[in-house]
């Protein structure tokens, strides 16, 4: 009797909203790849890949195409099933991610308002903490199903580097979420939203980039690559994987980019806000049409600094990147924690 | 449908946790480990608790068993490197958690409060972040502080332990 | 006991006035941040986006041969088409890698009209993999007969491929494929075809 009780109309609309959240961060992580290559082209003065399709737009059909064709080895001793649970596990940590991202305000359509949000949990970036560190799963179990030293150094190398990263990225958001007090996306980016008040990166610089530095560390770019230190490892923790099996690591990196530019994007640059653009002006439809796209754009922005971070800044040595891991981001977060904590105690005494 | 959800993870917790003894290989153990704390975590989002919930993913499950893992894959175990114990250990081990089992068994039978009562589902708001600081702070400061202590003191013999070469 | 690098210096004497001498000071405060350093990185990466790109697209644009360029040997016909190559073998003596393999033949009544001399190679391969594009065989040849044209060696997919015979070797014929004769002799100022010899 009680499956009476669910809202189906709501469930069709939020598996609708899933799915297009889903293809939607799949089509961009595949442009992503394109938009590494060109990029990474660019800042060397060369061209970059422009064979497939008008200036190469096809070409991660091509990169696409050639992952599937190519053969799939499982290594002799390897662990078969944690072999191929590696690569899923890591891709479905990426995806889930999205679920409490706002990708912009209400739309209304057939009689119904519409959130373009998945869920608006009251733990809203808690829960993105939880799946991010569910995401080391995919790199330790892929790394040490491989059988492989060189794969179970990188996966322990990316562990240890995600936990020491985590804890940094979430003292650096507590000061964030001392200002909002609310752990709601959702809530966070109204805020931001609201006439008078500036983006939160305005408020909290050190811990944006604090949480910046983090962001990069998580999703393993450089000059955090160490489990993927090619010219160390031979090529990291996905060294004996091939085929689509690869391709899920190495996707599920540049979606692990994409979320974590749509966070930093919510919680210090003000969500699906455009800037000096009153939205209450604007149709209701309209203003969510060009808040996803204000929140697309913020992301591209996110995505182009990663890239040309990558290729400016040179790898950490290990031994280094916890230096600075435990040593100069924890306390810099605990320092800027206890400053934001003092100057609003102190707002709210005056 | 929240009482299928509920005996599908009870279902789902307790055969993981069978499988975290049974299996063989110690990675497989700690995976499964880890199913299991999803599963609680589910049992918690049921409670309506789920700042409880999250935070057992992200410390027990994200934090606590990589390093599990680490320990054991660094190690390298599995069951050719078991060392073979001695028919007396295993006897007093099956006498010992025989009676841990008892006195579970009789302690569960003796709570008789606990006859005909049921869990709150997807009601109550203990287990949101603002009542449970708000608990924490008021209430039970004393212990809470205490506890803080605690961990404080680990933490530093942690260092020390780390220091000395 | 080994001169310090301060006393040592003294006694080297500079090649060139580039050396900078190696900063050795503590780095500052500022330095240690090293988000300044990072900054001005970032800026030179990001100036490159406007820099001119030196690619070239290869098969539709190609890089232009340097006049001295030595590629793919080309055995040479007179103006009437006939081989100019008689087998002397001064060549192949000349070749320091070796490739140049040769079998001499006499010419037979009638067929004037295709070799210049009494004498021809009736076997002429070079290994492609052996030589070393010198050009002393172009150098040593006696009668224009061999030069190395602005080619190179295209890919194969064996060894044996890459042994050029005469059929790979010879220039067309300049009175039956004028146009193939004139782009086999490219722009080079080298052939000889026009020198009486």
């Amino acid at each position: 009797m009680t499956l009476l009780a669910i809202d189906w109309i709501l469930l069709i609309e939020k598996l609708i909203l899933i799915a297009i959240i889903v293809f939607a961060s799949l089509g961009i992580a595949l442009y992503t790849t394109f938009a590494e290559r060109k990029v990474a082209a660019i800042l060397q003065d060369r061209p970059g890949p422009n064979r497939a399709g008008p200036f190469g737009l096809l070409q991660p059909f091509a990169d696409g195409l050639k992952l599937i064709m190519k053969e799939e080895v499982i290594p002799n001793t390897a662990n078969k099933f944690l072999f191929v649970l590696g690569p899923g596990l890591a891709m479905t940590a990426a995806l889930m991610t999205c679920a409490v991202i706002p990708w912009s305000s209400q739309v209304h359509l057939f009689n119904r308002t519409i959130d373009l949000q998945v869920a608006d949990i009251n733990i809203g970036i808690l829960y993105v903490f939880g799946v991010v560190s569910m995401g080391v799963y995919g790199i330790m179990i892929g790394g040490w199903a491989s059988n492989n030293k060189f794969s179970l150094m990188a996966a322990l190398r990316g562990a240890s580097q995600a936990i020491s990263y985590e804890l940094a990225m979430g003292l650096s958001l507590i000061a964030v979420l001392m200002i909002s007090g609310s752990l709601s996306l959702k809530t966070i980016v109204d805020q931001q939203m609201a006439p008078g008040h500036l983006w939160n990166v305005a408020y909290q610089p050190l811990g944006f980039l604090i949480f910046f530095i983090c962001a990069l560390a998580e999703c393993n770019r450089t000059p955090f690559d160490l489990p993927e230190a090619e010219n160390e490892l031979n090529f990291g923790y996905h060294q004996e994987y091939s085929s689509m099996k690869l391709g899920f690591y190495l996707f599920s990196e540049y979606v692990n980019m994409i979320m974590s530019s749509a966070i930093m994007a919510s919680l210090f640059f003000g969500g699906f806000d455009i800037p000096f653009l009153d939205e209450s002006t604007l149709a209701p439809n309209l203003a969510a049409g060009l808040g996803v796209l204000a929140l697309l754009v913020k992301i591209a922005i996110f995505i182009f600094v990663f890239m040309w971070i990558r290729w400016t800044v040179p790898r950490f040595r290990y031994d280094q990147l916890m230096n600075l891991g435990w040593k100069k981001m924890i306390p810099l977060a605990l320092v800027n924690m206890l400053i934001t904590g003092a100057v609003i105690l102190w707002l709210q005494g005056k | 449908m929240i009482e299928i959800l509920f005996f599908f993870l009870s279902a789902l917790a307790v055969f993981s946790a069978i499988m975290v003894l049974v299996s063989k290989n110690p990675v497989h153990s700690v995976l499964w480990l880890i199913a299991v704390f999803f599963a609680i975590s589910g049992h918690y989002v049921l409670l309506n608790a789920q700042f409880l919930a999250i935070v057992n993913l992200i410390v027990y499950a994200g934090a606590i068993m990589v390093l599990f893992l680490f320990v054991i894959m660094l190690m390298n175990l599995n069951t050719e490197t078991e060392p073979q114990k001695h028919i007396w250990m295993k006897l007093a081990g099956v006498i010992s958690g025989g009676c841990f089992l008892m006195m579970l068994i009789s302690l569960v039978r003796q709570a008789v409060e606990m006859g005909g009562r049921k869990a709150m589902m997807a009601e109550g708001d203990i287990g949101l972040i603002k009542n449970l600081g708000k608990m924490l702070f008021s209430e039970y400061v004393v212990p809470f502080e205490i506890t803080s202590i605690l961990f404080l003191s680990a933490m530093v013999g942690a260092v020390v332990i780390g220091k000395k070469h | 006991m080994q001169a310090r690098p301060a006393e040592r210096k003294i006694n080297m004497q500079a090649l060139t006035n580039r050396s900078k001498e190696v900063s050795r000071k503590p780095i500052s405060f500022l330095e240690s941040l090293y988000l300044p350093a990072i900054f001005k990185g970032m800026a030179i990466t990001f100036s490159h986006m406007f820099k001119k790109q030196p690619t070239i697209q290869y098969p539709e644009q190609k890089r232009p041969f340097s006049p001295v360029f030595r590629g793919l040997h080309v055995l040479n016909r007179d103006e009437e088409g006939r081989e100019r190559c008689t087998a002397c073998g001064l060549c192949a003596v000349a070749c320091p890698a070796e490739a140049i393999t040769m079998e001499a033949a006499e010419r037979l009544p009638g067929e004037e009209n295709k070799y210049r001399e009494e004498k021809y190679a009736a076997r002429y391969e070079i290994n492609m993999l052996r030589c070393i594009f010198c050009g002393l065989c172009e150098e040593a040849c006696p009668k224009d007969a061999i030069y190395l044209s602005e080619t190179f060696a295209p890919a194969n997919f064996t060894r044996k491929g890459f042994i050029y015979g005469k059929n790979d070797l010879l220039i067309p014929d300049p009175k039956t494929e004028p146009e193939a004769y004139a782009k086999a002799l490219g722009k080079g100022e080298k052939t000889t075809a026009s020198t009486t010899n």
